[in-house]
Formats: C-alpha cells, sequence, structure tokens
C-alpha cells in the first residue's frame, strides 16, 4: 500500500508541475494569439498615423502614440538621472550600515510596493493640487487655472516617480559588474573619487543605465492607473502643445474604448489594434532591456 | 572570480602607510567599512569640489526617502477630513435640501413637525456625511442626494477577488517554480524563464482587455454562470499578473536552498521527487511565504484589471459568480468625476491610504521573511 501512495506520489508530483509550468507558457502564448489574430487585420500604416474619426469609431491612434511617446519621455528626463545618481549614491558614496542609505533603501523598496493607483492619487493630491495650484496662486494670483489641473507635466512626473525604483535597481547591478580593478587602478593614478566614477565606473555602466532607462519605459506605457486623474483625456482634437495641456495615451485608449465607449461593439477591431501596439511596443522594449542585461551579465562573468 | 579579493588585502594595497601609523581603533573603524575604498577624512586632502559633488549626490538620493514622505503625508492629508471637518461642513447644504422636499410635500406644516423634521434632517446628515456608521454601512452609493459611503461591499469585494487571483496562481506559481527547481530538462527551463518574463511584462490594462473580450465570455460559457463578468473572472484574469510575482520568488529561494541540502538527501537514497518535495520544498518556505505576500499586495492594490473584468458593481454578498467593485477600482473609476475637497473625494483617498497601508505592511513582512528567515536559515549555518 505504501508503495503504492509512493509510486502514485513519484508519478503524479513531476507530472502536475509540469503541467503547470506548461499552463504558463500556454497563458502566455494565447494571450498574445489573442491579441495579434484581433488586431492584425486593422492594424496599418493608415491606422497608426491618424486620428481617431466620427466620434472614435473610426479611424487611427495617432495621437494616442504620441502622447504616450511624449509622456515616456519626459519621464525619462525626469526619472533616469534621480534614479542614476541615486544608483551610484547606494553602490559607490554610501556605506552599507550608514542610516541614510538604509533609509534611501526601504525607500526604493516601498516605492516599488505601492500600488500604482496611489501613485495616481499622490499626483492629483500633491502635483495637481498642490503644486499646481501654488504655481497658479504665485503666477497669476489664483485666476486662471492653467497648471492647477491635470496635465501631461503632472502625469509624467507622478510616471517618473512610478518607474524610479526600476531605474535604480537596474543602473545599481550594472555599477556593481564594473570590476573593482578598473576603480583601483584610477584611484592610484591618483584620480579623486568622482573623477573614476564620471570617467571609469558610469562609461563603463552606461549599458545598465540604457537597461534600465528601456525598463521604464516600458513600464511606464504599459500603466495606466496613475495617468487616470493626472492628465489623461478621452478624446483631444489636437496634440498637446505645451506642458500645461492633457495627452492621449495608448493604455488609457485601450480601457476608454472597451469600457466606456457608446459603441462597444462596432469599435472592437480598433480595441485590439491598440492592444496589439502596446504589446508590441512594450515586448520590442523588454526584449532589448533582456538582450542588454544578458550582455552586462556574461561581462560580469567574464 | 579575481575581483573577490578580501577587504583587508585591498586596503593593505591601498594605504600601507596609513595603516601602519594609525592606532588600534581607528583600523576597526575601517574594518566596518565593508572593504570600500575609504580614506581617514583627516588624512584626506580637502577639495571643494569633491565635497560638493558628494554632498548634492546624497541630497538627491535622499528625493526617494523625501517622495515615498510625501506620498505618506499627501494621501493621509486628503483623507483627514473624514475624521474631522466634514462632519461640521456638509451638514448645511443637507439640511436646506431637506427641508425644501419636505416642504412640499405638506404645505401646511405645522411647529410640531417642523421638529420632526429638523430631526430627521439631522439622521440624513450623518448617512450623508463620512460618519464612522456611515463608513461601516454596506451600501456604497456616493453619486445621490443621500451620499451612502459604505466600505463594506468594497472590503468584500476586494477580498474576494484577491482571493481567487491568489488560489489560483499560487499552486500554479509554486509547482511551476518546482518544476524549473527540480525536475525541468534544461530546454524547459528556456522556455519557461523566458515566459514568465514575458508574462511579467504585458501590461496590465492589456491583461484586463483580454479578460474583459475574451476570458469572460469563454469561462461563462465553460462555467455557465449567471454575469458575464464577475470576481471570480476578475480573480483568474489578476492571478495572470500575480503568478510572475510568485513564480519569481519561488523560484529564486528554491534555487537559494544550498546544494549540501539534496545532495544529502539524495545520497541517502532518497528519489528526485522526495527530495523536492521533502527537502527543497519545505527548506525554501520563508520565500515561497514572501511570494504569496507579495502576490496578495500586488492583487489587492491591482487597479486596471479589476477595474475592466469584474463588473464593477458594488453589491455586498459572498457570492464569487456576482460582480463586484474593489477598492482600488472604486479610486480609478470615480476620482475623475469628483469635486476636489468634497467628501466623496476625501472618502476615495481615505480608500487609497488604506490600500497604501495594507500593500505597505505585506511587503514589510515579506521582506522580514526573506531578509531574515531564509536568509539565516541558509547562511547562518
Amino acid at each position: 500500500m505504501r508503495k503504492l501512495v509512493r509510486k502514485l506520489l513519484g508519478l503524479s508530483i513531476p507530472l502536475l508541475s509540469g503541467l503547470c509550468a506548461i499552463s504558463v507558457v500556454l497563458i502566455v502564448l494565447i494571450v498574445m494569439g489573442e491579441v495579434i489574430l484581433g488586431g492584425w487585420s486593422t492594424l496599418s500604416w493608415e491606422f497608426l498615423s491618424t486620428g481617431p474619426k466620427e466620434g472614435m469609431t473610426e479611424g487611427g491612434i495617432y495621437p494616442a502614440i504620441i502622447g504616450t511617446f511624449l509622456l515616456v519621455v519626459m519621464m525619462s528626463i525626469a526619472g533616469v538621472p534621480i534614479g542614476t545618481i541615486t544608483a551610484i549614491y547606494l553602490s559607490e558614496y554610501a556605506s552599507q550600515k550608514s542610516i541614510l542609505a538604509r533609509m534611501i533603501r526601504f525607500a526604493v523598496n516601498t516605492l516599488a510596493g505601492v500600488p500604482a493607483i496611489v501613485f495616481g492619487l499622490f499626483g492629483l493630491g500633491f502635483f495637481v493640487q498642490f503644486v499646481g495650484t501654488g504655481m497658479d496662486k504665485m503666477l497669476s494670483g489664483g485666476t486662471d487655472l492653467k497648471w492647477g489641473q491635470p496635465n501631461i507635466l503632472w502625469a509624467s512626473l507622478t510616471m517618473a516617480l512610478l518607474t524610479l525604483p526600476v531605474v535604480i535597481v537596474s543602473v545599481e547591478e550594472a555599477i556593481k559588474a564594473v570590476p573593482r580593478e578598473l576603480r583601483e587602478a584610477s584611484l592610484a593614478l591618483g584620480a579623486t573619487k568622482w573623477e573614476t566614477i564620471r570617467k571609469v565606473v558610469l562609461p563603463n555602466s552606461i549599458t545598465g543605465i540604457l537597461t534600465g532607462g528601456i525598463l521604464a519605459v516600458s513600464r511606464g506605457a504599459g500603466e495606466v492607473a496613475p495617468i487616470l486623474f493626472t492628465g489623461a483625456a478621452y478624446f483631444l482634437p489636437h496634440l498637446p502643445k505645451a506642458l500645461s495641456d492633457q495627452f492621449m495615451e495608448l493604455g488609457y485608449h485601450i480601457y476608454i474604448m472597451s469600457t466606456q465607449s457608446p459603441d462597444v461593439e462596432a469599435t472592437r477591431g480598433i480595441q485590439y489594434a491598440t492592444t496589439l501596439v502596446l504589446l508590441l511596443l512594450t515586448f520590442t522594449l523588454n526584449f532589448s532591456a533582456i538582450f542588454l542585461r544578458y550582455k552586462i551579465r556574461t561581462r560580469k562573468a567574464r | 572570480m579575481q575581483d573577490l579579493k578580501t577587504p583587508k588585502e585591498t586596503e593593505t594595497l591601498l594605504h600601507p602607510i596609513t595603516i601602519t601609523s594609525e592606532s588600534i581603533t581607528t583600523r576597526e573603524k575601517r574594518g566596518n567599512n565593508n572593504g570600500r575604498v575609504t580614506t581617514l577624512w583627516w588624512k584626506k586632502r580637502f577639495r571643494l569640489g569633491e565635497f560638493l559633488i558628494e554632498k548634492s549626490i546624497t541630497a538627491i538620493s535622499f528625493l526617494s526617502f523625501a517622495f515615498i514622505a510625501l506620498i505618506f503625508v499627501f494621501v493621509f492629508r486628503e483623507s483627514l477630513p473624514i475624521f474631522s471637518s466634514s462632519v461640521v461642513k456638509k451638514p448645511v447644504e443637507t439640511k436646506q435640501v431637506q427641508q425644501e422636499t419636505y416642504g412640499d410635500d405638506t404645505p401646511t406644516a405645522e411647529l410640531q413637525q417642523q421638529v420632526d423634521e429638523r430631526k430627521k434632517s439631522v439622521e440624513n446628515l450623518e448617512e450623508g456625511g463620512a460618519t464612522a456608521a456611515n463608513l461601516a454601512s454596506k451600501t456604497w452609493q456616493p453619486v445621490s442626494s443621500k451620499p451612502k459611503y459604505g466600505m463594506l461591499p468594497l472590503v468584500v469585494g476586494s477580498l474576494k477577488v484577491t482571493t481567487v487571483a491568489v488560489l489560483f496562481s499560487a499552486p500554479v506559481a509554486i509547482l511551476a517554480a518546482l518544476f524549473t527547481a527540480a525536475f525541468a530538462p534544461k530546454w524547459a527551463k528556456e522556455l519557461l524563464k523566458p515566459s514568465i518574463e514575458i508574462l511579467a511584462g504585458i501590461p496590465s490594462v492589456v491583461i484586463g482587455f483580454f479578460a474583459l473580450i475574451a476570458m469572460a465570455t469563454f469561462l461563462q460559457n465553460t462555467f455557465g454562470f449567471q454575469y458575464r463578468l464577475n470576481a471570480f473572472v476578475g480573480g483568474i484574469a489578476l492571478s495572470l499578473a500575480v503568478i510572475p510575482i510568485i513564480y519569481t520568488i519561488t523560484e529564486d529561494s528554491l534555487s537559494r536552498v544550498p546544494k549540501v541540502m539534496t545532495e544529502a538527501s539524495l545520497a541517502l537514497g532518497a528519489s528526485k521527487w522526495q527530495t523536492a518535495l521533502f527537502v527543497v520544498l519545505p527548506a525554501a518556505t520563508p520565500g515561497i511565504f514572501a511570494g504569496i505576500l507579495l502576490g496578495i499586495g500586488r492583487a489587492f492594490g491591482e487597479t486596471m484589471i479589476v477595474l475592466m473584468a469584474t463588473g464593477n458593481a458594488s453589491m455586498f454578498s459572498g457570492d464569487l459568480f456576482e460582480p463586484v467593485r474593489t477598492m482600488s477600482a472604486t479610486i480609478g473609476a470615480e476620482m475623475g468625476e469628483v469635486v476636489f475637497g468634497d467628501t466623496h473625494y476625501t472618502v476615495l483617498f481615505f480608500i487609497g491610504a488604506v490600500l497604501f497601508l495594507f500593500t505597505f505592511t505585506l511587503n514589510a513582512i515579506a521582506e522580514v521573511f526573506i531578509r531574515q528567515r531564509l536568509t539565516k536559515r541558509f547562511e547562518g549555518q
């Protein structure tokens, strides 16, 4: 009897775990297949290069693509330098036991765990309400509402905060992969610490900074919750021209078109194609990041 | 492997003179510094540029901490009026509205009736404001003449969806991780790991869309439940986002189990699956537990998937196959149309604060499990 149980377990455990592994792969294939099959027929150059028409039931997603592009560019401009500098501090300057370094590490871990929607709330409460309204009061005495409302600047800053941990972690990994001998050689030649960092450590970890930026962009392009009420717009006839304009965004467009649009069935093709564009965008970004990281790791092993 | 010099070696290399000329106490200080390339401050020539750069780098790094503090302060600050001013502010409007409607019904109102009326309006005011009783009630109806901010259906909704998501994703993810760690041939590993990375990279709005369009219909046809979008569908959709988290952390802690343990088990005659089930898996429990906790946190805070796939009706029931509205989805759906500083706005921020605290606590506990228990178990012996 015990032998039988043992035999059954011995068969079933590898089998069961294998099945689970297969199902994970299958899930990925199904999600991708569904989106690709559904969106392929609608996807065309025209779809990518024109704006929505006929009350958003026809036309393309050009403004959403541009909006997403502007969002991630502004987000990177704000987030990548701060993330890189923090990574430099954590790996080069701070000693592991100092209270400040611990506080910063704790903060980075916490930032990575905060739900995206809470970032949205923070963006609304801090950037829009506090900073924006404050700026309005300073600039115009509070008469006209320019900054105290959702716009692309506040959305990008909120997103930069969300993606900060991503940048920090991958830059730190790259900096740690720079061989110690390089630093020592530089210091031995009489270079100061900062000169060593600027001329030896940073050039050698540039791929890591790039990886961090790419991963952050991929994450930022995919998150919708933080921009729901910090700047994304349902439909805009024109592209954002100033920092205080609202913008259209791919992920938000998918959400809006599939849940809030008056005729959901009629725009199914557009929804699928938009999803396909977003998926392709994030995949391209992720794969290039994985490739770069692979390059860093192989160098480390050498 | 060449760069793995011991700290002491490098130090003597770099400062041969300083060490000999210094007392033992300063030496101990250096020893505490983990072998970092540092010079003692009184030996170092003071350079203004270096000093300023170091200070500004420190200051900029401190920004992340400052932002966490700001998030804490602002999310809580905006939800603060719940506890104080809203009850005082709200009455004026509610009272007037109530009096008018009441007056229309009975034009010849007498004094006694007026007193009744006032009593009633006081009751209404209690229902309309964000009092503790209102927040704990069973109806979430923020947009009406008598707004009801009962958070119970939202909390229950979040719990239902999270439970489904974790019950579904945890076994799948843990078993898949066990497969990679113990049984998988190399080619299977190389197929599985990228798949997980891809799954983790799929934006949540895409998962939400997939669940809304394709999965909900498929599940309804298979199980035949009444509502197409419900807690069950939302939970399954969420598990797609949770699986990568639990898998990654479980796989990580399984692979950290010291080889000595598995080899000892195999040497004693245990088979591969016995080693996997009775040695590797139990050894990695703190890590697995941490993974599940992080998965719960993710599921609880995730917004877009539940916003799209759960039907978004705030019902107070235990039925898994009814539409639900979760806490995060409520914020996402309603914050856009709310008046700033309004009670509704405040209550939504309060929900956000609860979400923040909850995930924060879960992450902290998970961190303890990984950092202390797991590391102690594997490296402390």
